[in-house]
């Protein structure tokens, strides 16, 4: 099975990448470009083929390791 | 949208951090309730960090002024003369709590907030130095915690483009669940190109500059801002983020702003941003401050007058502008693509007034809130005093080496290689001595440079808070001194725990008394500080840690002086005399397993006389190295050096009936200098002659390592294996 | 030998690189904002380290695409002599000057240290006045210094001779190849990681690296 996972900056929390992103997309010419922000995108191979008991796994990584959830939301899609 | 008016309950009013009484003296004050934002700014204005209420009575006593200082403490830095027109701007502060809870930028926003502090002033950084303490290297959290602080230091410091040039790395378990981060900042200006954060002149514009704000940080407010929205999980309180990019465009923005002649007063945004920064510039200048926060810059959509008030999102700045000079200031802060808006205006009522979207939401009088805050004088008890320990009753050891090689491996005693070569210590090219030496030494121009250190062994001021705090300042004159500076003045980071509890509150008391002790008799001021209390958790206090962050003037580098052994024959000569001292020393903790007993006593005067001594026969060419004896006594001292040489060792005799006790006893105003064979009869006399006690214990050996008579030989690739070995092992590098 | 070196907001070694240019060749350089869409007449284009834009999104992906750098482009296209240092070297890789790209160091962490560079190529603008397989001692300040390229990049450089500098008695970051610094086909373009503009005077504790920049009078 294949874990998806999405890290995001928690709402709110600053993000200076996203900001400079955005200020160089404006003055390359990309007009209108409201907002950016950057997050991580990872692939985990996982032995587990229950859906559910993977799902438990695969949060308690992004608990502990994958995401600092101080200051990161993290969304899972399981394949 | 509005909000319903909240009710101030006394709930919401202990949320917030104040005491029944607190609350009842702003009652009173202003003669009604207050609403929620002026309930904001209160707990902000009135809290330990700001106001101060529990040590500025303490604080009071300590000696600012010299003749070369020219900014005390009260503004965002203090500033010396060091000839030539050139002046030196520092400080230091503590960001321990946003460190423990996000490591990472905790750590950097300290740094941040630091540099801030300095560039304020119109000075450009030059050095940054930072005091750490981390619980016990076995507790599960440490390692974490120092590879998340380390990295936050030099993610922004080796950004922004500050060189990190010194400090200190502690462990201990008293600070497994409150670390320490102080940070330094040091910067250059010119005496005539100082700026301060007294307003003057009503009817001026008030400007926002800087980054926008978001909803970072917002403290002591978790309940209050449930209330304003229903999502409140995604409105707690979160950590501020470090940007040391837009920082580094605002120094550059701030220095072209100030060179043009526009800027009347300036405040950093640090604690409680916006609230702070006004108010102490209205306060200052004995104006009032009208605000439109329709106008603030904001990150976030929906943010209130109490947000916006209390928001501690990083990179931002206060200004009172030349209303002439507008559009100047406009366009150079437009060129490094920052945010510049004016929110408010100077008023000659003395209120500070707050308007949001057509309401007032706030108006108060504002020196109440800023320079006459109230002020405490907490009850405190003496501490106990330790017990002396005779060195009589430490048995001597079969073998010294393995002892040695121990202490030198140690956690607190070991290279802290593994930190510094995070930090970008060489960036402006004018580092004349990178860490790992007694002090950091940074050029100014042509010969001139400056010393810089942090210092403080918080084992010593838990035993005694009095010779402690002498120590630290001691310590702290000592390796600025040991390089051939002149120290010139000091800032203190005072960390403590709970100031409500008499013992801790003794602490604090007794420490700034040595403190103040040392400061008088060295002539050694202070001119900028911190004081971080409440550091507990569980009823159990840090060690009480007033680390103090010393600056001095070296007026040619071409006499300055390195630990470094320079060539094989030279002599060593100790000055001051072998050590007795063994309570409280690294030896006692480290290889008998006891923190014990009474830490050695800091006798001012001796202290002055061969420090002096010591400048002297450096500027006079006379030595070839120097180093202070310290932590872990002579031997340790001895080992640094070797080290430091690359292949150079030293071969010493001890007296055969305690060699240990003259090895690692941590004896005060001691050090070792090394000198060429020939000189050595002379300087030592020399010492004699000025009444010091000074005596040849050896000289530096071609073969490298540490040979003691009688007792031990230890090779230079042991020594380097012990020293550098523990830290890389702790936090488990890969090789490259 | 008249040089400019070019100022992104971030950027922070081009005081040291400036100052190095002043007091190697004896010429002020012109500092040049990365604003500005055509470059003044000079012989050498320095981008200097630092951290452009914050090092956001891909270190030197942002300064790459600056108003300035087509110009810089333009004019190293007929012959121009460009030298990147660090974030420099990154901005060039970015910018297409030079081939591969610097990515992450293989210890994960900042290293700030003196490190021995072999000198590989003398027939550069930069290392003309050293020989072949002397041996510099140069700091290194960067996170980001790893040089992959792919495996035909990897042999026109080695075949061709165009690894100028190379890391010796141990690699910092993982550098392929202990790979320091390159130079392009054409022989105007040089990116190197080290800062050897922190090595030219006895406060840096050595001048290893001055003959690199006395070397910028001969070509």
């Amino acid at each position: 099975m294949k874990a998806r996972i999405k890290v995001t900056l928690k709402k709110g929390v600053l993000d200076p990448q996203g900001k400079a992103i955005q200020g160089a997309l404006g003055s390359m010419g990309f007009a209108g470009v409201e907002g950016v922000r950057q997050g991580k995108y990872f692939e985990v191979d996982l032995a587990e083929t229950d859906k559910s008991k993977a799902m438990t796994t695969v949060k308690a990584m992004c608990d502990k390791l994958i995401a600092n959830t101080v200051i990161e939301n993290y969304e899972i899609e399981l394949a | 949208m509005t909000q319903a008016p909240i009710k101030i309950t006394p709930q919401l009013v202990k949320e917030h951090g104040l005491k029944p009484d607190e609350y009842d003296r702003f009652v009173k004050l202003i003669g009604r309730e207050p609403t929620i934002t002026e309930l904001g700014i209160v707990s902000a204005m009135w809290n330990e960090h700001c106001s101060y209420k529990s040590s500025k009575k303490w604080l009071k006593t300590l000696p600012t002024t010299g003749k070369r200082v020219i900014q005390g403490p009260g503004e965002n830095a203090g500033v010396i003369d060091i000839g030539d027109g050139d002046a030196i701007v520092f400080k230091m502060e503590s960001h321990n709590h946003p460190s423990f809870i996000e490591p990472y930028q905790g750590s950097a926003t300290g740094v941040g907030g630091i540099l801030r502090d300095v560039f304020t002033m119109g000075a450009r950084p030059i050095a940054a130095l930072n005091a750490l303490r981390f619980g016990a290297p076995e507790h599960p959290r440490t390692r974490h915690l120092v590879s998340g602080v380390v990295a936050g230091i030099g993610g922004y410091g080796n950004s922004f483009g500050v060189p990190t040039v010194g400090g200190e790395v502690n462990f201990h378990p008293r600070y497994n669940g409150n670390i320490l981060v102080n940070a330094m900042a040091v910067g250059l200006a010119r005496t005539d190109g100082i700026f301060y954060s007294k307003a003057t002149g009503v009817g001026l514009p008030v400007v926002y500059l800087g980054a926008k704000t978001g909803r970072d940080g917002i403290h002591g407010a978790t309940m209050a801002s449930a209330e304003f929205d229903d999502k409140a999980e995604e409105k707690r309180p979160t950590v501020q983020v470090g940007d040391p990019f837009t920082e580094k465009c605002l120094l550059e923005a701030c220095l072209e702003l100030m060179a043009s002649g526009a800027v009347i007063a300036i405040q950093d945004m640090g604690a409680a941003g916006l609230t702070c920064s006004a108010v102490e510039m209205g306060a200052k200048g004995d104006l009032g401050i009208d605000l439109d926060l329709d106008k603030v810059p904001c990150r976030e959509e929906g943010m209130t007058a109490y947000e916006m008030m209390l928001s501690e999102s990083q990179e931002r700045m206060l200004m009172v502008l030349r209303p002439e000079k507008e559009k100047e200031a406009e366009a150079i802060f437009r060129k490094w693509g920052l945010d510049f808006a004016i929110v408010g205006y100077t008023t000659d009522t003395l209120r500070f007034r707050i308007s949001h979207q057509g309401e007032l939401k706030a108006d108060l009088p504002i020196k109440e809130l800023g320079d006459q805050a109230p002020e405490y004088d907490r009850p405190w008890t003496e501490p106990a005093q330790p017990a002396f320990i005779d060195p009589d009753t430490i048995p001597t050891p079969n073998d010294l080496k393995p002892a040695i090689l121990k202490i030198l491996g140690s956690p607190d005693m070991c290279s802290r290689r593994w930190v510094w070569e995070q930090y970008d210590h060489l960036i402006q090219s004018n580092t004349a001595q990178i860490p790992g030496g007694d002090a950091a030494v940074v050029r100014i121009a042509g010969k001139k440079a400056i010393a810089v250190t942090t210092d403080v062994t918080p084992r010593y001021v838990e035993a005694d808070p009095f010779e402690g705090g002498k120590q630290a300042v001691a310590e702290c004159w000592r390796n600025l001194t040991s390089v051939g500076a002149e120290p010139i003045a000091l800032t203190d980071n005072l960390n403590f725990g709970n100031p409500e509890r008499p013992e801790i509150m003794g602490q604090f008391v007794k420490a700034i008394a040595g403190i103040r002790e040392a400061c008088l008799a060295l002539n050694f001021p202070v001119v900028s500080g911190n004081v971080s209390l409440y550091n507990e958790t569980n009823g159990q206090a840090i060690l009480p840690t007033p680390a103090i962050g010393g600056v001095g003037l070296l007026p040619d580098l071409s006499v300055m002086a390195t630990i470094a052994f320079k060539a094989a024959g030279d002599s060593i000569v100790l000055i001051g005399g072998h050590g007795s001292h063994i309570g409280q020393s690294i030896y006692l903790r480290e290889i008998l397993g006891r923190e014990e007993g009474a830490p050695p006593p800091v006798d001012l005067g001796r202290e002055r006389r061969h420090g002096d001594f010591v400048r002297k026969i450096i500027r006079a060419r006379k030595v070839t190295a120097v180093h202070d004896i310290s932590d872990g006594g002579l031997a340790q001292c001895l080992a640094e050096m070797a080290l430091a040489s690359g292949t150079l060792g030293a071969e010493i005799a001890l007296d055969a009936h305690a060699p240990h006790i003259a090895l690692f006893a941590e004896d005060q105003a001691r050090y070792v200098v090394t000198c060429t064979a020939e000189g050595a009869r002379a300087l030592v006399e020399e010492a004699w002659d000025a009444g010091i006690a000074a005596e040849q214990i050896g000289e530096v050996a071609a073969a490298g390592g540490l040979i003691v008579w009688p007792g031990a030989s230890i090779s230079h690739e042991e020594l380097r294996n012990a020293h550098e070995g523990w830290f890389p092992g702790f936090m488990g590098v890969n090789p490259a | 030998m008249i040089s400019a070196v070019i100022v992104f907001p971030g950027i922070n070694r081009e005081t040291d690189m400036m100052q190095a240019l002043e007091a190697t060749t004896g010429t002020k350089p012109v500092a040049v904002w990365h604003a500005e869409t055509e470059l003044p007449p000079v012989d050498l284009v320095v981008v200097p380290g630092g951290f452009s834009y914050g090092d956001y999104l891909r270190c030197g992906a942002i300064a790459a695409r600056s108003p300035i750098m087509n110009d810089v482009r333009a004019k190293a296209a007929r012959g121009l002599k460009i030298l990147g240092v660090c974030n420099g070297f990154q901005i060039l890789t970015e910018a297409g000057l030079l081939p591969g790209a610097l990515i992450r160091n293989a210890g994960l962490r900042f290293v700030c240290r003196q490190v021995k560079l072999r000198v590989e190529n003398t027939r550069t603008f930069f290392t003309n006045r050293l020989n072949q397989g002397d041996v510099v001692r140069c700091p290194i300040a960067h996170g980001e210094g790893n040089y992959v390229c792919d495996e035909e990049t990897l042999s026109s450089l080695e075949g061709e001779g165009r690894v100028v500098f190379r890391y010796v008695e141990g690699n910092p970051n993982g550098a392929t190849n202990d790979i320091a610094g390159i130079v392009n086909k054409t022989g105007n373009v040089i990116g190197m990681m080290p800062h050897p503009e922190n090595m030219i005077e006895p406060l840096h504790g050595a001048t290893d690296c001055r003959p690199l920049f006395e070397s910028l009078l001969a070509a």
